[in-house]
Formats: structure tokens, C-alpha cells, sequence
């Protein structure tokens, strides 16, 4: 890959890495207080299904994760497998593309339902 | 010994295993007698002195200013000239060899080459923005960019960082600490014209965007510089 191609990877991801700090902040707090206030899974489907802002909030988790972790497989590709640049490329899309199929069939039965 | 210095003139001896030949040579053990204040430079100069000859290593200045005779003492790359045998001998012993990642010449001696060569990939050169004709730059010493390369500018090239990067080990093609530095401080010199073709070269798998920030450069680095802030400043620079 080019080295502007790089940089703008390296730059994807940084900028994923910030939402993903946010976005895990809040996701973390929100189990405490579901955990912690004894909430059981069907209240809390009850208060997810049909919210468009978690759906949301997840949904654009999901997207984070798949570009930050995808540019990360890539990088751990190219070093520790020793495959080429191409290649890894090609291997990490992949993996990005199924976690955003596995995570938005997650979202979709939390935000929206069966 | 009337004024309290260590009392290690004596007879107390060094157990050194120095690294001869090329890639494929051993360790040869030499007894070396210890003494006060005594450099591991000072004892691979008395092992060539006195007790063979045909012993090959590399110095110059002997007062850290050359960065000529870095080695990997016990396994991590240093000056030898300023490190000082208190400080690293193991139960009064040492082990001595050429720096790593780069090739061996012979016994002490790597070869600098692909170092050096990594430095004018990574347009280590300054680009001159002016003539003769022209008057003098003003830079202001307290201007942010003046600080920045101050702080990047006093490397004197021996190598330890190169030796010590372990993605230097994984990537034989990375540019390495030094020479990333050392863009940094062109990056940051107002009278440099060359950062376009500059910050291309440096950036890529080979350049700052594989930069693990292990920080073993920052951390073993005798003029105590921080190539891991270069690259980070570098990787700052390449997205703008």
C-alpha cells in the first residue's frame, strides 16, 4: 500500500479509537446500572426494542469496531503472519465485514426485535 | 587507597566473553584486571592492547561525542565509551558483542551501512530553501518549532536506538529511530523545503505508521532523546 494509504489507515483508526472510548464508557455504565438496579433481560429489551437512540448508539459501535479492529488484524497480518500487504488487506476486510454482520444482527435483535 | 575510592585496583579480575569473528563466530572469554572508574570500552582497549592484537572494534573519541563505539554489553545495546563497568557488569562479568540488527563485520564491529543508508531514504538531507545570496534565516529560539527540533537534534548516530528497536527485528525494511528523528527535525527546520517528498518517504509500513512505541529507543538512548516523540510528531505530520 501507498504511504499515504497507510497514514490514512493509521488515521482510521486512530479517530475509531476515540468513538470506541467513549462508546465503551458508556456501554459499560449502562450494564452496571442495569446489573445493579436488578433490571432482568426482558425489562431491559422492554426499554432497547423500538429505541431508536440505542440502535443507533450500537449500531455505530458496531461500525467502530469493525474499522478499528479490521486496520489492527491487518497490521498483526502483516507482522506476525508475514503475509502481503494485499493479502492481509484482503484477509482483514473480511473479518471487518463479518463483524459487522454479526454485530448489526446483535443490534437489530436488541433495538429492534425478533 | 588513602582517599576512599573503591578499592578495586587490586587483584580483582573481569570475566569478559567477547564476540569474534562475523554472524557465525562464539564468545572467547579474556581475564581483565579491574579498575576504578573503568569504562567497557577501557576493557575492550586493554584486551586489544594487551592481550590480543587481532581484536577488531571501533572508537574514536572516547568521550561520548562520536557515536563510534556503541556494542551490546550483557545484552543491551550501549556507548561503550561512557558506560561504566559498575554499572552493568552481572557478578563481575561481561559480555560484549557487535550491535544488533545490523551485519557483523568482524569480533566488535557492525556494519553501519543500511543505518546510514536508512537516513538518506528517510530524506535525512537538508533541502536549502535559500542562496548565498540571501541573508540569514531568523528562527527564534523560543518558537515551537525551534523547540521541537532542539529537542530531536543532538543525536550523534551510534546506533543504540537501531539496535534496540525490536521492530527494526521484525521489519528489516523499517527506517528505524534514528532516522525518523532525524526527519523530525527537518520537518521542524523553517529553512527546509523538502518535507512533501520528506513526509512521503516516512511514512508507510517501513516508516512511522509501524512504530509500536515500545519506547526501548527513548529508553536506552545515551543523549537521552525521545525518537519515540519524533514518530509520533511524524505520524502527527503526515495527515495534515
Amino acid at each position: 500500500m501507498s504511504a499515504r494509504g497507510e497514514a490514512r489507515l493509521w488515521l482510521w483508526q486512530r479517530v475509531t479509537a476515540a468513538f470506541l472510548a467513549f462508546f465503551v464508557l458508556v456501554h459499560l455504565a449502562t450494564i452496571i446500572y442495569a446489573v445493579r438496579g436488578g433490571l432482568s433481560a426482558a425489562q431491559i429489551l422492554g426499554r432497547t426494542r423500538g429505541s431508536v437512540t440505542w440502535g443507533a448508539f450500537y449500531a455505530a459501535f458496531v461500525f467502530a469496531a469493525a474499522v478499528h479492529g479490521g486496520i489492527g488484524f491487518r497490521t498483526i497480518a502483516i507482522e506476525w503472519l508475514r503475509l502481503r500487504s494485499r493479502a492481509a488487506g484482503a484477509l482483514a476486510l473480511a473479518i471487518a465485514l463479518a463483524l459487522v454482520a454479526l454485530g448489526l444482527r446483535a443490534v437489530a435483535a436488541v433495538a429492534i426485535g425478533p | 587507597m588513602s582517599d576512599g575510592a573503591p578499592a578495586c585496583t587490586g587483584t580483582a579480575t573481569l570475566r569478559v566473553a567477547v564476540w569474534r569473528g562475523d554472524s557465525n563466530g562464539s564468545f572467547q572469554v579474556f581475564s581483565v584486571p579491574r579498575r576504578g572508574s573503568q569504562t567497557v570500552l577501557d576493557v575492550v582497549t586493554y584486551i586489544q592492547r594487551v592481550l590480543d592484537p587481532t581484536l577488531a572494534y571501533r572508537f574514536a573519541c572516547r568521550v561520548g561525542m562520536c557515536g563510534s563505539c556503541a556494542m551490546t554489553v550483557n545484552g543491551t545495546p550501549r556507548w561503550t565509551c561512557r558506560t561504566h563497568v559498575d554499572k552493568v557488569a552481572r557478578g563481575g562479568k561481561l559480555e560484549i558483542a557487535p550491535l544488533a540488527n545490523l551485519p557483523v563485520v568482524r569480533d566488535l564491529v557492525a556494519d553501519m551501512r543500511e543505518f546510514f543508508d536508512k537516513w538518506a531514504a528517510a530524506r535525512g538531507r537538508f533541502e536549502p530553501t535559500r542562496t548565498r545570496e540571501d541573508d540569514f534565516a531568523a528562527v527564534k529560539p523560543a518558537s515551537p518549532a525551534r523547540g521541537e527540533a532542539d529537542a530531536a537534534i543532538e543525536c550523534i548516530g551510534c546506533g543504540v536506538c537501531y539496535a534496540a528497536c525490536d521492530i527494526v527485528t521484525w521489519n528489516p525494511r523499517y527506517l528505524g529511530p534514528a532516522a525518523l528523528n532525524r526527519a523530525w527535525t527537518l520537518v521542524n527546520d523553517v529553512r527546509d523545503g523538502g518535507n512533501v517528498e520528506r513526509l512521503a518517504a516516512v511514512a508507510g509500513d517501513a516508516g512511522c505508521h509501524s512504530c509500536h512505541t515500545l519506547m526501548s529507543c527513548t529508553e536506552l538512548c545515551p543523549k537521552e532523546l525521545s525518537p519515540t516523540r519524533s514518530i509520533a510528531g511524524l505520524k502527527r505530520a503526515t495527515i495534515k
